[in-house]
């Protein structure tokens, strides 16, 4: 009786305090929306993603340069005013405040703004960046100004978005790399922010779907992260598959339908097929707002593969492959047919990786390795040429054998002599499905690196316009045909390749 | 007091000094004159006379894709090494021509022909056959191929060959054909069958 007399009072004496923090709580919230946003540029880089404020001064926008080369390597600063230099890995660099002008290596480099130094911060204007850390880094840097958004190397997660065709209401989006992003939802509208992951545009930022439910998704890229808004006439619920690569967005009330189906386990030595309306059924963890740091489901069986096909866009970075014309290089027709045949296989229900998708160099002995790696179960390298018509497909020209395999190695010269068989019927298929659209079609062998050197079934396409204007190799519709083709002939042959381990 | 015979000397000196100034520089503007080496396309060596034989050199045509047995006369010397160098000779004399039908480099030769025992035949081609070769997976098969048909057929005995630029291993020939390792002739021979067909 006594002490609950004594909390009374006690109650009654906060009670007036209410009064003073409510209004020192007005206070901060409204200085706090009078101060401008800050803003932050997303970094994304296989050594770490990460994001650095950004700054603006002089009508332009600057970056602290320590900040953006410290979760790189090792960065050291020594400021002495006017001059700022900063040693990153084996790279010198110097900056004198005020002046445009900086010496990376003992090489000039020009900036497109000053260089400021803001206690002892040294600030760099952000669209001097695909320049500089180029020289830096020693590889490219794609920055994507508009959004705030920097590429350090090859990296880039691509996506494809198909629907079910079995539920025409259900869409599913693979990624070509596990990816968290947020959901948010409004009426008629799903939202997936992708603020940690180097999601991409595809090839057309606006795709549109054949159906009633779900009538486009578009790509969209701002303030240092990518949305994707999916419009729908119905509300949609996210399922997140155990290893984040698949987002299916299905009707909120068929949802318990959805969990309540068989789980599905990929038969040994068969390729994962997350994009098909089988893949659907794997277990997945539904996300209807805010998705899990983690996935909560463990997966279901070891996975042989992690790509059933390799696509390999031939040449790149200082090898430009065949002038086409004085405009037009190979190593970029071999790009852009390399990511619509991309679409096109996991449109199919192809994990395909992309082993070149930037205007990297990649040497033929990296190729080979890195399809080898995978364990795919097809490799494709794409070529274009300005002479003849059609398509030309080859498939390897062992060189003359200079030894014998020694126990479980293989010569690297002839790795893929036991894939022969297998990489000729790949070609008979695909060129099938090229004669039933009227392209010209020839096959071939070829002493053409790396087929010769990758364990799997191996081709190269080689495309040549249809006419004699070269310009055509450019054209969507004709990379569109010939990469629908090729996808085809390799689903036709998908059985007989999968059962190879 | 200079001696005479001393002013004659030097004034035949002198004589001489502008005589071959005068000379020198009229040469010079000769040499200015003459094409350069490099778009040179005479042959290096004498060309073979003697009796001619016939050989079937196996023909690119860039129009259709194809290779064509074609038969020719040419001399050919008795050596057998110099008989390939000019086989070879021929076949790229052929695609040097104005009507070329698989235009390669002007300038473009066949360095030397090595057949070392046993089967082996090493074709050295110049820089300019490899430098200025059109780019393309088609095109430099079709070469290659060609190079490598015309030899083994006119040559017995020949099972693997090897292709050098100016005398070095060379990854591919313009980007697309490897050239770093050694072509089973086997192999050329399945692929000629392929190449001589359009499909």
């Amino acid at each position: 009786m006594r002490s609950s007399r004594r909390h009374k009072s006690a109650t009654l004496r906060v009670i007036p305090l209410k009064w003073p923090v409510l209004f020192f709580l007005c206070i901060a919230i409204l200085a706090l929306s009078a101060a401008p946003a800050e803003r932050h540029l997303s970094v994304y880089s296989t050594a770490a993603n990460y994001s650095v404020p950004l700054e603006r001064l002089d009508g332009r926008d600057y970056v602290g340069l320590f900040e953006l080369l410290d979760p790189l390597g090792t960065v050291s600063v020594r400021s002495d005013p006017p001059r700022w230099r900063i040693h990153y890995n084996n790279v010198l660099a110097e900056f004198v405040v005020g002046k445009s002008r900086a010496r990376i290596q003992g090489r000039d480099a020009d900036l497109t703004g000053r260089f400021l130094l803001d206690s002892g911060r040294g600030l760099v204007p952000v669209d001097s960046l695909s320049s500089i850390l180029t020289r830096f880094l020693g590889g490219p840097a794609t920055l994507h100004e508009a959004s705030g958004r920097l590429f350090i190397g090859s990296i880039a997660t691509h996506f494809t978005a198909t629907v079910s065709p079995s539920d025409p209401s259900r869409l599913i989006f693979h990624f070509t790399a596990p990816v968290n992003p947020s959901v948010a939802t409004e009426p008629g509208k799903l939202h997936l922010t992708f603020r940690h992951e180097p999601v991409t545009a595809p090839a057309s930022p606006r795709l549109t779907f054949n159906s009633k439910s779900i009538s486009s998704a578009e790509y969209s890229e701002g303030d240092g992260a990518a949305e994707i808004t999916v419009s729908s006439a119905i509300p949609l619920i996210a399922n997140f598959s155990p290893d984040g690569r698949t987002i299916t967005l299905s009707p909120a009330k068929s949802q318990m339908a959805a969990n309540s189906a068989q789980t599905s386990i990929p038969a040994p030595g068969h390729a994962p097929e997350p994009a098909t309306p089988s893949a659907a059924t794997l277990p997945t963890e539904t996300r209807p707002v805010q998705p899990a740091t983690q996935p909560s489901l463990p997966p279901v069986a070891s996975i042989p593969r992690k790509y059933f096909a390799v696509v390999d866009a031939s040449h790149g970075g200082l090898d430009h492959g065949e002038a086409l014309s004085p405009t037009l290089a190979e190593k970029d027709v071999t790009v852009a047919i390399a990511r619509r045949l991309r679409q096109e296989l996991e449109s199919r229900g192809i994990s395909t990786l992309v082993l070149r998708d930037s205007d990297a160099n990649l040497s033929l002995d990296d190729r080979a390795f890195y399809a080898n790696n995978t364990h795919a179960a097809v490799y494709i390298a794409l070529h274009a040429a300005s002479n003849g018509q059609g398509v030309r497909l080859y498939t390897a020209m062992l060189p003359y054998a200079m030894g014998d395999d020694q126990g479980p190695f293989r010569l690297w010269g002839d790795a893929q002599s036991p894939a022969i068989p297998l990489s000729r019927a790949t070609a008979v298929s695909v060129a099938s499905e090229l004669k039933k659209l009227q392209v010209p079609v020839r096959t071939l062998t070829a002493p053409l690196r790396p087929l010769n050197n990758v364990l799997t079934a191996a081709i190269a396409v080689e495309v040549a316009p249809p006419a004699s204007d070269v310009s055509a190799l450019t054209a969507p519709d004709y990379q569109q045909l010939i990469a629908g083709a090729v996808a085809n002939g390799i689903v036709d042959i998908r059985s007989q390749l999968g059962a190879v381990p | 007091m200079i001696p005479r015979h001393f002013y004659i000397a030097a004034s035949v000196m002198l004589a001489a000094v502008l005589g071959m100034t005068i000379y020198a520089w009229r040469m010079r503007g000769r040499v200015a004159a003459t094409p350069a080496t490099s778009s040179d396309t005479r042959p290096v060596v004498a060309p073979v006379s003697g009796p001619t034989e016939q050989v079937t050199l196996f023909v690119a045509y860039d129009d259709l894709g194809i290779l064509r047995p074609q038969a020719a006369r040419i001399p050919l010397p008795s050596v057998r090494q110099q008989r390939a160098e000019e086989l070879l000779r021929a076949l790229i004399a052929l695609y040097l021509d104005k009507t070329s039908p698989h235009p390669i480099p002007v300038g473009s030769d066949i360095r030397s022909v090595y057949l070392v025992d046993p089967g082996l035949a090493v074709i050295d081609i110049n820089a300019a056959f490899a430098d200025g070769h059109r780019s393309g997976v088609l095109s430099e098969e079709l070469t290659v191929a060609s190079l490598l048909q015309t030899l083994s057929a006119n040559i017995p005995g020949i099972l693997k060959a090897k292709i050098l630029v100016e005398g070095q291993p060379r990854e591919t020939l313009a980007g697309h054909v490897d050239l770093s390792g050694f072509f089973d002739v086997t192999a050329v021979h399945q692929l000629t069958s392929e190449l001589e067909t359009q499909q």
